[in-house]
């Protein structure tokens, strides 16, 4: 149970670090970024969350009654057991920041990258934080809600090739 | 990726001048779709391996915030293109979980059937694609053979032989007829055949062996630690299966037939033992699944108002016609509750998952896959160090990237 | 002048024979990106057998190819590369857009997707479909046949004619205000292939 976890880190990190909700059978718990990583490291040496199943970013800009930016969600799965937690955490502009945790997962390594990539959330202590989907002389992060789905006219920026010329 | 970035490498001493770095793709036989990747070798051995994906980033997530739940399943098919049903099978079971929608056993039983379908043909090309790399053309033909009976399948299904976009939120397109049963009796029948004659190729080959055994090896920490899933974290001996471990669909009524397939080997050659063993248990679902195919609607009730009402409501009474323009108008469509989901299906390649943050209306705010390809990819340059250039196509091949998942 | 000739001796046009030569000895390139790549290799193999109509030598590399096959959508980081891969292509050769991703952008109106590569390079059979059926690729390279036979010559001066640039309409013209082209780095020299210049 979520609230289990909850109580646990509360217990460790003080009150109120943890807030623990449920939606079907996917048990989150919101965190504050500061203590994020504190909390993903207890809860992966002392909760039994071996594995890091997928990192999402969201961005909430509009989003009605958001008052948060950027959610940054770790899916944990705990392979022995099969338990599975959502820990969620959000950043803000300018500078979205978050602590990597490369060190933990080794997998997180591309997922981080990609949501630098996506959101332009930058990852603190990142062994290799560059672009890894979009070209490295891409100016946009285009997952963010303020980028246009058909983007700025990057995907015509190329000469043409005609057949006389080849 | 610049030049400088592969410079780095540690290489302090005299060392630093055997060593060179040689490009390996975009375009290449070896890497089937467009991946690429930079090796810096010592002679033949790979001393670093630098992969520069991005090749096929095409949008799929902006275009999920852009396309509701029942268009979005054309886009989804894409992803992983050699096994498109399930993906659909995927998407739609985690926008079913954000609507609380509890569909008809029927369906449940045609997509546990369409997902085991897709299974055996996802393996199939990857096993026929191993096998074409390592220089054997006739395992890729009779899986191929083995391919087109379910593109069969999946053509009198749906209409479509490659892209079905079969499934629809509470449902399915249409329902499934005679020849669809008649078919699948027929291919799970023949398929144990099929399956058994690119084994005799391959099994106790000795080229074969002698390019996979001890290659690429993962062990079990590390196959956690670094998030595998699927067949690749199987063969190296995590014995989790979504299939077992958070049955979804008719997959509870089906558990005794069917084993989860494990080896402990962690290289090539145990990830080709294991999604050949997965095919034959897929088949033995399958059979069960056929046999017991439940009659009844495929569609759950139009009270639901999320499926599109018979012709004959549309045309003959008022609930049917008001129904039918509210999920037909583009600013009325369904109501989803205002929250996030995860769902995730055990699909050929590990588990495919969907990360969807609702905002009240029929499309995505967010719409979040968990490429299986894409975590097994990040794998590759710790699995191939120290290993032969001619490596590269084994470990490719054995984990099976495909790259429109890759890249979305 | 009246020419006797043994009945082993066949007169006919250069170009004609040439053309027929060509035009039977089809090797594709396969530029297999994504989806349609797969159907690709069904109609290479055994059902569809492309192999009756002699296409079926595929090479990977362009240095040795007649057609250049684009299956499969060509994301930004990609045109570079296809264009590098056409102009290392030797001459006569040709180019068969397969698919609606390739051909137009298809579903994928997104910002990364080129919307056709007929706007990049030049292109000689369209095949429509998402993604198309073998018989329909089938169909492509008798076309494409086809229309070696009836345009080609010897020395390729049909291919020297078509000097304007053969893509949909105007390209920036098509653009909304809102997304004017704003050039963010330069996507275009091929700078991520290590900056070489596009071979000649």
């Amino acid at each position: 149970m979520s609230i289990e976890h909850a109580n646990a880190i509360d217990a460790k990190f003080g009150v109120g670090s943890a807030t623990a909700t449920e939606f079907r059978d996917n048990k989150r718990l919101t965190v504050p970024v500061e203590k994020i990583y504190g909390i993903l490291a207890f809860l992966q040496l002392q909760r039994g969350f071996d594995m890091l199943c997928d990192l999402a970013g969201i961005d909430y800009l509009g989003y009605a009654d958001a008052t948060d930016r950027y959610g940054i969600v770790y899916s944990l799965t705990n392979t022995t057991t099969g338990e599975r937690l959502f820990v969620k955490t959000f950043v803000n502009d300018p500078d979205p920041e978050v602590p990597s945790v490369v060190d933990l997962w080794e997998g997180a390594n591309w997922m981080e990258r990609e949501l630098y990539d996506m959101f332009g959330v930058k990852f603190q202590g990142h062994p290799d934080l560059r672009r890894i989907l979009l070209p490295d002389e891409f100016t946009s992060h285009p997952l963010r809600k303020d980028y246009p789905m058909r983007g700025y006219g990057e995907r015509h920026n190329f000469p043409t090739v005609t057949r006389a010329e080849s | 990726m610049p030049l400088e970035a592969v410079a780095s490498v540690d290489e302090t001493g005299t060392d630093k001048e055997f060593l060179y770095t040689l490009n390996f793709g975009p375009q290449h036989p070896a890497t089937h779709t467009t991946l690429r990747l930079i090796l810096t070798l010592d002679g033949e051995t790979i001393v670093k391996a630098q992969p520069d994906i991005g090749f096929l980033h095409s949008g799929f997530e902006k275009l999920g915030e852009d396309l509701d739940f029942n268009q979005y399943v054309t886009i989804v098919d894409r992803m992983n293109y050699i096994s498109p049903v399930a993906n659909e099978i995927a998407w739609h079971h985690t926008i079913e979980k954000l609507m609380g929608l509890e569909i008809t056993p029927r369906c449940k039983y045609i997509r546990t059937i369409l997902a085991e379908l897709a299974r055996i043909s996802d393996h199939l090309l990857c096993v026929g694609a191993v096998a074409l790399d390592l220089g054997g053309l006739t395992a890729f033909l009779y899986a191929f053979n083995e391919r087109e009976r379910i593109y069969d399948i999946l053509e009198n299904a749906s209409g479509q032989r490659f892209h079905p976009s079969y499934t629809r939120v509470g449902g399915l397109l249409n329902d499934v007829n005679d020849l669809f049963v008649n078919q699948v009796r027929a291919f799970v029948k023949s398929f144990p055949k099929a399956h058994g004659d690119v084994c005799r190729l391959l099994n106790k080959n000795k080229i074969f062996i002698d390019r996979t055994e001890g290659v690429g090896t993962l062990t079990r920490e590390e196959a956690i630690n670094r998030s595998c899933t699927g067949p690749v974290a199987r063969a190296s001996g995590v014995a989790r299966d979504l299939r077992k471990d958070e049955p979804y669909l008719a997959y509870p009524e089906l558990q005794s037939s069917f084993k989860i397939v494990c080896s402990n080997g962690g290289d090539c050659l145990a990830r080709y033992l294991v999604r050949m063993g997965e095919m034959l248990e897929s088949a033995n679902i399958i059979a069960a699944a056929i046999e017991n195919l439940p009659s009844g609607p495929v569609n759950i009730g139009t009270d639901s108002k999320v499926v599109i009402p018979d012709k004959s409501a549309t045309y003959r009474s008022i609930e049917g016609l008001i129904q039918h323009f509210e999920l037909f108008m583009w600013n009325r469509r369904f109501e989803t509750p205002v929250n996030e989901v995860y769902g995730a299906n055990e699909t050929a390649n590990g588990e495919l998952g969907f990360y969807v943050v609702s905002d009240g209306s029929a499309k995505a705010w967010r719409a979040r896959t968990r490429p299986p390809s894409f975590i097994h990819f990040a794998l590759f340059p710790h699995l191939i160090e120290g290993h032969q250039i001619s490596d590269v196509p084994a470990v490719l091949g054995s984990l099976n990237i495909i790259a429109a998942e890759l890249d979305r | 002048m009246a020419l006797k000739l043994d009945d082993n001796i066949f007169v006919s046009k250069l170009d004609f024979l040439a053309n027929w030569v060509r035009k039977n000895s089809l090797w594709p390139m396969p530029f297999a990106t994504a989806c349609c790549g797969i159907e690709l290799m069904a109609s290479a193999s055994s059902r569809y057998d492309l192999a009756r109509f002699g296409s079926e030598a595929m090479r990977f590399t362009p240095r040795q190819c007649d057609v250049m096959i684009v299956a499969g959508r060509v994301a930004m980081k990609m045109v570079p590369v296809m264009q590098r891969i056409w102009l290392q292509m030797p001459e006569p050769k040709w180019c068969i857009s397969m698919g609606a991703c390739a051909s137009t952008g298809g579903v994928f109106d997104t910002y990364s997707v080129v919307q056709g590569i007929d706007r990049f390079i030049p292109v000689d059979v369209y095949v429509p479909g998402c993604p198309p059926r073998p018989e329909q690729v089938i169909r492509a390279v008798l076309d494409l046949q086809e229309k070696i036979m009836k345009g080609g010559t010897i020395d390729g001066r049909e291919f020297a004619k078509r000097t304007a640039y053969e893509g949909p309409g105007d390209r920036l013209g098509e653009l909304d205000p809102s997304e004017v082209v704003i050039a963010p780095g330069n996507f275009a020299t091929g700078k991520r292939l290590r900056g070489l210049p596009l071979v000649n």
